[in-house]
């Protein structure tokens, strides 16, 4: 409209400037919405929320080794696969009394019953919950994709301590096991059985 | 932008007068004036409409279930599984079931609460009450009514094509994965998932109007703080909705790439986690449940004051406590999760933050009832509607302050308990406040006055019906009954019946409604410009009923002899 008389063009400027401030405000919220998948998995790294263990280098672990008071701990060894997992998996022993603080190794065991290559991938917590951040894995077959040819069956060892620090956390009185739990699912984009050949 | 300025130029026109007469009352023809419309009367008339069709169907679906509920066993759902088209077997039967209990959810509260309260008396009553002359987009507020019919058709065609075990969506209306991703295969879900888009993109389209209209386009003289209350508590709904409503667009968009295009946002094959969707779902959930009652509250404190002849007791309380609501609402969703393995402090901050909500709600009930003390009360129907929302809201918040514990929902959660409790702040307290604001300003929309007696016995029967229906349910919930089963014990039968017939009650009420719009829209007497005395201060009371098609062509100048919330008399 040419003719606009001022007042008019002013109000619409005035509306446009709201609204749009308006506008943005819900678009922040749809970026936050996605920017909440990667904030999700940093938080429950970091505090361990949700049973999600941590991640130890080497000097960690010596540090904490530092800190043995000689306290044990049980640890409980856990392991499932999904229906559509063609693939035994089970601990070694299912549990393990260890000195908190001290480094162990556990194994666990796959086997490809299916008849072509299949590639995995685990997930993994332990409970109860509170005890993720105290729990740190040194090395573990969980933080890469597996993958058995058929009929292959390998051991697969994580190495990991239980932090002495637990000892000073109220939230961990009485916590005499820790259950640790790994899923092994079909990891999402499968290895092309024609691509590493046949047998 | 060029929608306003064209509103402002056709009253400017007006002042001009091309012609002679008085454009005020001159509407356009049919088409353009249902279908084009930009007039904020026009489309609160058709979300009115729209929301009273969504609401029949919504209701149908619930009678649907209380029937089959009735007895224990499978009685009528495979009759409907093959009259929807699918198979005879008793699996298709019990995902109609699902369909069904996801149907009523979604209709209810996108498609019959929301239009009723913001689209339709929002629309209505928020331009007349501030003294604008229109929304400040109102080409924006047609599209954002569009949008939200072309969702209930989407919603509508998900129920014939199939969903996984057969026709429709089964997902519950929280739509959690798994179940919605790998459990549901078929397209029902994308539909469903569709409607919600399209209900959310219009309902935050129509908040930025509303955020805007309200900010702007109040009448000179018109502070924040002389608003009626139902404006302000639309601007708070209006702000919920553009906070919690794009979340969920993000989740359900999350949802659709994780079902169409490989992505894993909630599956831990992938590294996502299920959990993160009831998350993000309940971030915008928890604050919708106070967008489905904020404006209820607002019409109440209007017609309490209005029957009582007095000014709102606590208006800056009244205010402030909808917008205490509205920001705690947002750091409480965790309490619709207790039982998916939140540690105990976790727990405990959200039972102790839901809890404080109970203050502010406080703060709102004892208003009301404050400002019916001492007053010069009459007990018009929209008056008898408010109370029996105060005592029925009422009663859904205790229930609501017991599931606030994390303790006691670990065995409530997913019971009928939790369904009693839902219903009675939702189909109790949001349904009561919007037939009160129907019968509050119908005679304002319409120009034709209701019959009281055909009002009061539809409340009185409306009242007992959903007590029939509700109260028991706290006893199956209390006895363990989990809700979204077609089938029981028998030891529930007793209860269920009872609800059961609450039901018939509540349907048969309905009909009373019905014959009132009948009788009043044919044989009503003429509305007076205020037929409801001096009670009613607020600005559309100034205007004849029906308001003419364009009003406020000469802004009305509040002055502080006309303080709304003091509901002091107009003197100059």
């Amino acid at each position: 409209m040419a003719t606009l008389p001022p007042i008019a063009d002013d109000a619409a400027r005035r509306n446009l400037r709201v609204g749009l401030m308006a506008f943005a405000g819900a678009l922040a919220m749809l970026g936050l919405g996605y920017a909440s998948v990667p904030l999700y998995r940093l938080f429950c790294q970091v505090t361990g929320f949700g049973g999600t263990t941590m991640q130890a280098t080497e000097s960690d672990a010596a540090r904490a080794a530092t800190l043995v008071t000689g306290q044990k701990i049980s640890i409980r060894f856990d392991a499932s696969v999904p229906a559509d997992m063609p693939w035994t998996f089970h601990p070694s022993a299912p549990t393990d009394t260890i000195t908190i603080g001290e480094r162990d190794i556990a194994t666990y065991v796959a086997r490809n019953l299916g008849s072509t290559p299949v590639t995995g991938m685990a997930t993994f917590n332990v409970t109860p919950e509170q005890a993720g951040k105290y729990f740190n894995k040194i090395q573990c077959f969980c933080f890469t994709e597996q993958t058995l040819q058929p009929g292959q069956e390998v051991m697969m060892p994580v190495l990991y301590y239980v932090d002495p620090a637990m000892l000073d956390d109220p939230n961990m009185q009485g916590v005499e096991q820790i259950t640790l739990s790994y899923t092994f699912h079909r990891a999402k984009d499968p290895v092309n059985p024609v691509s590493t050949g046949t047998n | 932008m060029a929608t306003t300025a064209e509103g402002f130029d056709a009253h400017h026109d007006q002042g001009h007068g091309h012609d002679a007469h008085d454009h005020a009352d001159h509407k356009p023809g049919f088409f353009a004036r249902w279908f084009m419309s930009t007039n904020h009367k026009d489309i609160g008339t058709m979300y009115l409409i729209f929301a009273i069709i969504a609401g029949i169907v919504g209701g149908a679906i619930s009678g649907i279930m209380r029937v089959e509920l009735a007895e224990p066993e499978i009685q009528y759902l495979q009759w409907w599984a093959q009259f929807m088209g699918g198979g005879n077997d008793l699996n298709t039967a019990l995902h109609m079931w699902n369909v069904f209990i996801t149907a009523h959810g979604l209709i209810m509260v996108f498609f019959m609460v929301m239009p009723a309260m913001i689209g339709g008396f929002g629309n209505w009553f928020v331009p007349l009450m501030i003294g604008a002359p229109d929304m400040a987009f109102p080409r924006m507020n047609n599209v954002s009514f569009w949008l939200t019919v072309a969702g209930f058709f989407s919603l509508l065609f998900s129920l014939f094509v199939p969903g996984g075990t057969g026709p429709g969506a089964g997902t519950g209306w929280t739509v959690y994965a798994p179940l919605s991703t790998s459990g549901s295969v078929g397209p029902a879900v994308d539909f469903a998932i569709f409607s919600l888009h399209l209900a959310g993109a219009g309902s935050i389209l129509g908040a930025t109007n509303f955020i805007t209209t309200i900010f702007n386009m109040r009448a000179p003289g018109m502070t924040l703080h002389k608003m009626p209350l139902f404006v302000w508590s639309v601007l708070v709904t209006a702000f919920l909705l553009l906070l919690a409503l794009p979340v969920l667009a993000a989740a359900i968009t999350m949802l659709l790439t994780d079902r169409n295009f490989g992505t894993t946002f909630f599956n831990p094959a992938g590294g996502g986690d299920p959990v993160l969707y009831q998350h993000l779902f309940w971030f915008f959930g928890h604050p919708e449940v106070y967008i489905m009652i904020l404006p209820g509250f607002g019409m109440i404190s209007q017609i309490i004051a209005t029957f009582s002849k007095k000014p709102v007791f606590g208006y800056l309380g009244m205010a402030y406590a909808m917008v205490a609501i509205g920001v705690v609402g947002f750091i409480v969703w965790a309490h619709h999760m207790y039982t998916v393995g939140l540690d105990v402090n976790t727990k405990m901050y959200f039972t102790a933050a839901t809890m404080v909500i109970a203050v502010p709600t406080g703060v709102k009930i004892f208003s009301w009832i404050a400002t019916m003390w001492g007053g010069s009360l009459s007990f018009k129907s929209p008056m008898v509607w408010s109370m029996g929302f105060i005592f029925l809201f009422t009663v859904g918040g205790v229930t609501g302050v017991v599931l606030a514990n994390g303790g006691i929902d670990d065995n409530l959660h997913d019971t009928y308990y939790v369904v009693a409790h839902f219903h009675y702040v939702l189909s109790m307290g949001a349904v009561f406040s919007m037939f009160a604001g129907f019968y509050y300003w119908f005679p304002k929309m319409s120009g034709r006055m209701h019959s009281e007696l055909l009002s009061h016995l539809h409340f009185w029967t409306f009242f007992i019906g959903v007590n029939v229906i509700f109260f028991p349910q706290h006893f199956l919930g209390m006895q363990g009954m989990p809700r979204r089963y077609p089938d029981y014990a028998e030891a529930f039968t007793f209860w269920h019946q009872v609800s059961t017939y609450g039901y018939y009650i509540m349907a048969g009420s309905m009909v009373f409604f019905f014959v009132n719009i009948a009788y009043a829209l044919l044989a009503g007497k003429k509305a007076a410009a205020n037929p409801w005395g001096e009670g009613a201060t607020t600005l559309e009371w100034t205007l004849p009923s029906p308001p003419p098609y364009h009003q406020f062509e000469t802004l009305p100048v509040i002055t502080d002899a006309h303080d709304y919330h003091d509901h002091r008399p107009v003197t100059a």
